[in-house]
């Protein structure tokens, strides 16, 4: 499945990254070729959720050093709206809920901003539910949830999904998924795991970051990267994350740091 | 840039409708005395009637003091520096509007009223206020076969001189306070509306009113009267140009709804507010409140504030007849050095009395948005009911919102029920949005018109466009 001649869609070299003063990127590099699934994976605080709030133009956090190219863009000089635009997609981990503003309008605006960068004409309000109607049975999502606030009062399953939706009507290039598995019961993982795979496709990629192995026994990756203060240390397949489960994240820094005495 | 920086740009837009219309006025000399309170009367051929009621106003006035308990903290205004009555040269009330100047028709054109037959708003009646007169009313004709009467107070107060007599201030009393007295002394035009019996107005009536000079005080007044079994839907809207004076609009509203009638009143005010360092605008001191005289009568206001220096306004409705209902909803949005004090008074007089209060406040740059309200239940308002809900959203750190609710039960078995919630645009949430694809400014116009829906839901629907419109326009602007 993995071809080494496919395009590179994003490509992160020497990322040094801090939030509030508090350096927490110390030198990430990532290359991702078109049709891959990377997991990054790591304790609480080892930086993986930094580093896709990072790709994704958060204003809280500040890039140091380094360089992203997204497509042959330049990713870090690009405002959030705009990243969005050409094709990254940010899955948060707790998404935010917007009271006022309709789900249904908020998704319509989202995907129409995308179809315009691609050249492709807007939807009106009827053609819009149509389409938002096919894709949410991926989900499995109550249309019901349509009609109220953006997150408003949904469960944490409901969020996921809702979140998973907004990737199926925005066809993104790359997405990151921040932690999508936590909060979600085994059913409602199964679900997100089944729309996410069916969204994989051989000219897309997916940036899967997560602290458990669990999701990944349902989306399977090419690679599993495992990030500690700051940097990607190790770099396998999949079954470097079964190797974690098995023995824990202690067990790779005590690996590391008797490799560095020796 | 930090997005701090970038919102506060965002809400700070150069103002639309600042042109002067350059045209002759007739103008009085400046000041008030009883001399000029008698030549405005006899300006307008007045009856006797209302020469007495402004002589009366004007002696009660001269008695009472500016009140100062809101706060607001502007620089005092010289009563002897205004001026009082302001024409457009050319007006001698038109028979058709091919007589009104065209310099007229063009201010309104260019703010978006026009008034000419071709043009004209469709299924809306414009009556429009500029200065000191009412220049042209359409469709007067196609209502009056409804027996609906709208047109200028001026007008009504020659042709249906035993309605006004009987109505004019029975609301507003002419001693009510200070604004309201200085109104009724030398107010110059504004509307008046009657819907007589079983009439279903057949469509929305409009105000527009329009300052031009800057030295010029507007007093409008509009009285509006359903009779029985009636409704009616009434919008008005406001601007003015750029001064770097303050200019003195004190209006008085008065609305009479009986048996079973009901009123919808609907306010865009987009007066001047005056430039970011707080000079100029206008200070909109207004009083307006309606009286559901009539069982199961219903009073609705709903408003939408952006504009003025100082805004202090309290659409009020007092609650007589059994079963009556009062109704208010308000969008308050507030920038630079603004300073808005609105909100209602429900009076409960009558048994099984209803109201409801949905504010929602916005509050951006240094400015101050206050919710004030009273919630009154009277000994004999049994069983009446009140819900209020008044919400305040700020963008920045600099701005403050308060809400100040007062109760008063004087009965044990009305109930009132009070919410209130403060939230701020989170950078959180903008990011959610922007990550989606969705610009800054629109990110944030989304969200503010998502906390005004339940407000803007109860505008007529040209108006509710309009209002959207509006606060994009006042939050928008480049990015970054």
């Amino acid at each position: 499945m993995i071809n080494s001649s496919s395009e590179t869609i994003l490509e992160i070299s020497d990322l040094h990254a801090s939030v509030e003063d508090q350096s927490i990127l110390k030198g990430v590099n990532l290359r991702i070729n078109a049709g891959e699934i990377h997991a990054v994976m790591g304790r609480n605080g080892s930086g993986k959720s930094t580093l896709s709030k990072v790709l994704a133009g958060h204003p809280s956090y500040k890039v140091n050093k380094g360089k992203v190219v997204f497509l042959g863009k330049d990713l870090l000089s690009l405002e959030p709206e705009e990243r969005s635009r050409i094709g990254v997609f940010l899955g948060f981990q707790y998404p935010v809920e917007i009271p006022g503003v309709s789900n249904l309008e908020f998704l319509r605006v989202a995907t129409n901003s995308r179809r315009k960068q691609l050249g492709e004409e807007e939807l009106d309000t009827f053609a819009f539910e149509d389409l938002v109607r096919s894709r949410i049975k991926l989900v499995q999502m109550d249309p019901a949830f349509l009609e109220r606030s953006v997150n408003e009062g949904f469960s944490g399953g409901e969020k996921k999904r809702n979140e998973i939706l907004q990737m199926a009507l925005l066809e993104p290039v790359l997405s990151i998924l921040d932690e999508t598995d936590s909060g979600l019961d085994i059913d409602a993982l199964r679900i997100v795991a089944a729309g996410v795979n069916e969204l994989a496709k051989p000219e897309n990629a997916i940036l899967l970051i997560t602290h458990y192995q669990r999701l990944l026994s349902e989306i399977t990756p090419d690679f599993v990267h495992v990030m500690s203060s700051g940097k990607i240390v190790r770099t396998g397949g999949c079954e470097l994350a079964l190797e974690l489960e098995r023995l824990g994240y202690e067990w790779l820094e005590e690996e590391l740091s008797s490799t560095k005495q020796s | 840039m930090t997005s701090q920086n970038v919102v506060e740009d965002l809400v700070s837009q150069p103002y639309k409708y600042g042109f002067v219309t350059d045209i002759e006025a007739e103008k009085i000399t400046k000041g008030i005395t009883e001399d000029v309170v008698r030549l405005i009367s006899s300006k307008k051929n007045e009856p006797e009637f209302l020469l007495d009621f402004r002589l009366k106003a004007y002696k009660q006035w001269l008695k009472m003091k500016e009140p100062n308990w809101a706060e607001l903290g502007y620089s005092k205004l010289d009563y002897q520096d205004i001026i009082y009555y302001s024409a457009p040269k050319s007006n001698q009330k038109k028979q058709s509007l091919d007589e009104v100047d065209p310099k007229l028709l063009e201010t309104f054109d260019k703010l978006g009223i026009p008034l000419s037959e071709q043009k004209r708003l469709s299924n809306v009646a414009v009556d429009a206020v500029f200065d000191s007169v009412s220049i042209a009313t359409t469709y007067k004709e196609q209502l009056a076969e409804q027996g609906v009467v709208f047109c200028s107070i001026s007008e009504a107060v020659n042709e249906y001189p035993d309605l006004v007599q009987k109505y004019l201030g029975t609301v507003v009393p002419l001693n009510d306070n200070f604004f309201a007295a200085l109104n009724s002394a030398v107010f110059s035009d504004g509307s008046f509306v009657y819907i007589p019996k079983g009439v279903e107005c057949p469509m929305d009536l409009s105000s527009y009113f329009r300052i031009n000079s800057g030295d010029v005080g507007q007093f409008e007044r509009t009285l509006i009267i359903a009779e029985d079994h009636s409704s009616v839907s009434y919008l008005e809207g406001c601007t003015a140009p750029m001064f770097d004076t303050n200019t003195l609009h004190a209006a008085v509203v008065e609305l009479v709804a009986l048996d079973e009638a009901s009123i919808k009143y609907s306010t865009v005010q987009n007066w001047y507010s005056g430039d970011e360092n707080g000079v100029g605008g206008i200070y909109n001191f207004v009083t307006k409140r309606g009286q559901c005289r009539g069982h199961r009568s219903k009073i609705s206001w709903s408003q939408v504030e952006t504009g003025s220096s100082i805004t202090w306004k309290y659409p009020s409705c007092v609650l007589q007849g059994k079963d009556s209902v009062g109704e208010f909803y308000s969008v308050a949005l507030t920038n630079n050095m603004q300073k808005a004090d609105t909100g209602t008074k429900m009076i409960h007089i009558g048994p099984g009395t209803r109201s409801t209060i949905v504010s929602k406040g916005i509050s951006a740059g240094n400015s101050s948005n206050s919710y004030r309200g009273l919630v009154q239940m009277g000994p004999k308002a049994v069983a009446a009911r009140n819900y209020s809900q008044c919400d305040s959203m700020l963008i920045g750190d600099k701005a403050a919102a308060n809400t100040y609710p007062y109760i008063r039960s004087q009965n044990a078995i009305s109930s009132i029920e009070h919410e209130a919630s403060t939230c701020r645009i989170s950078e959180d949430q903008l990011f959610y949005l922007q990550s989606r694809g969705i610009g800054f400014e629109e990110a944030v116009s989304m969200m503010v018109s998502g906390f005004c829906r339940d407000v803007f839901n109860q505008l007529p629907m040209e108006f509710a466009a309009e209002a959207d419109k509006l606060l994009a326009l006042k939050l928008e602007g480049s990015v970054g």
